[in-house]
């Protein structure tokens, strides 16, 4: 085995892809909700439109896109083997385990919270990533992406199944964020309370920026 | 020493690694808020002796906090509900009078049940082996003076090998993880001039022995600080974090 695969399969180098992917998914969310919040300009769409537009033909973009996939399945796919071999660790269970004295219940359940986040992640692509790369839809000029979210969030279920995404992603972030600096050595006097504040506020406006969206186009608030 | 609290106590009972465990209820009488937690189970094995029953085994040496041999996760926690303090240092008074306390064995793959509540902890020793040392050449001690040692360094070391080797971190974590462990036995060595020869061999051989061992990975999820009877912190396993991705990248 190669240094680097050995590395890599270890105990702290799968935690540092965890970490390494983590934050570049942390980056993506960053443009996807910057670009998204185009729709509270209230001009119809257009704002938005123009900047989808951009997103959807720009090739660097395009290129970046292929790098975000292969970060999410990296995440996905170690997180989930990192999930088994951890709970084998342990293969009898204790009767009586006092979580709350010691941890946050989010820090421990970033396995279920990481799954509820990939089945909303799976609705999401639906609605809007296949729509609008795989079908002519909206390269056609039949409606454009605004249209689309104004059509989806119509319906209730997908508002209240995004909202519940938002609340996932939230306390996914709250834990993740800070974690990924802590995994990767990142521990310091001077910058680690900067790090858990910067953390907590991204874990909480970004979400709730999401969130809005959905329920102020269902309620037509934006037009 | 006679008291009047009555207890019922939930004993994780298992013969040896091999057989099947269950819980056995006990009562316990007469006990004193002034005992420890280790001095209640000698009134309960006293009877039991006395009964001609075999004693719950549970691992216990000098009772004062310092050895890391007492190893009961009660009531969900390791060391029970106290913070800082081991369980022979847990008395009680920490407890109300007709309680129902339930007593487990730390568990975890790579401690395995020698009887009851004592584990088998040689892991910890074999992490150890694998580089937590430091060599020292023969001849006379040089002068203390020659080596100079920042205080912060100083003090981060001696805070780090505060750790007793209880391995209530590994019973506190939701993964058996043995990280806060195995950070601490590295760092009160990677902060001294003393351990600079062997330190980049020190974090590759020491992670490496504690994957072989069938520990889980680190989650951050701080349980192994928030119940660890010395206080080790986390700022320990981000070092260990620093030295083992500089040393994996660095060495030949």
């Amino acid at each position: 085995m190669s240094w680097v695969t050995k590395t890599l399969t270890s105990s702290l180098g799968r935690k540092l892809i965890m970490a390494v992917s983590g934050l570049s998914l942390i980056a993506f969310l960053l443009v996807h909700c910057g670009i998204n919040a185009c729709i509270f300009f209230n001009d119809g769409g257009h704002t938005f439109n123009e900047a989808a537009e951009f997103m959807g033909t720009n090739w660097l973009i395009r290129t970046a896109e292929i790098g975000l996939f292969a970060g999410l399945i990296i995440h996905i796919i170690d997180g989930l083997l990192l999930w088994k071999s951890n709970a084998e660790k342990r293969p009898v269970k204790y009767a009586i385990v006092k979580g709350e004295a010691n941890s946050t219940w989010y820090s421990r359940s970033m396995g279920l919270l990481g799954t509820l986040l990939l089945i909303f992640l799976v609705v999401h692509l639906k609605h809007f990533w296949v729509v609008s790369r795989f079908t002519d839809v909206i390269t056609g000029g039949q409606k454009t992406l605004f249209q689309e979210m104004v059509d989806v969030f119509a319906n209730p279920v997908p508002v209240v199944l995004y909202v519940l995404g938002c609340i996932s992603l939230a306390y996914h972030l709250l834990h993740g964020f800070q974690s990924a600096f802590q995994t990767m050595g990142w521990n310091h006097p001077k910058y680690t309370p900067f790090v858990k504040s910067l953390g907590a506020g991204f874990s909480i406006l970004i979400p709730l920026l999401f969130a809005a969206m959905p329920i102020a186009m269902h309620f037509g608030w934006i037009k | 020493m006679e008291g009047n609290m009555n207890l019922t106590l939930k004993v994780w009972r298992q013969k040896n690694a091999n057989s099947e465990g269950r819980f056995q209820d006990y009562q316990v009488a007469g006990i004193s808020e002034d005992m420890s937690f280790l001095e209640m189970f000698d009134v309960l094995n006293e009877r039991l002796i006395n009964e001609g029953e075999s004693p719950v085994a549970f691992d216990h040496d000098c009772r004062e906090g310092i050895c890391g041999m007492c190893s009961m996760y009660i009531n969900g926690e390791p060391h029970g509900p106290n913070k800082g303090v081991t369980t022979c240092q847990l008395h009680m008074r920490s407890f109300k009078d007709g309680d129902t306390i339930t007593v487990e064995p730390w568990r975890a793959k790579a401690f395995p049940i020698v009887k009851d509540l004592a584990v088998n902890r040689s892991a910890f020793d074999r992490i150890i082996s694998a580089g937590g040392y430091v060599s020292v050449n023969t001849g006379n001690a040089q002068d203390a003076n020659a080596l100079p040692i920042p205080k912060d360094n100083a003090d981060d070391a001696f805070m780090a090998a505060a750790c007793i080797g209880c391995g209530a971190c590994v019973a506190a974590c939701k993964n058996a993880s043995a990280m806060l462990f195995t950070s601490a036995k590295i760092s009160q060595l990677s902060l001294l001039p003393q351990g600079q020869a062997e330190r980049a061999m020190r974090a590759e051989k020491m992670v490496a022995q504690m994957d072989i061992e069938g520990f889980g990975a680190c989650t951050n999820t701080g349980a192994c600080e928030a119940e660890c009877p010395k206080g080790i912190s986390l700022e320990n396993i981000a070092r260990m974090n620093r030295e083992y991705y500089g040393a994996v990248l660095s060495s030949k």
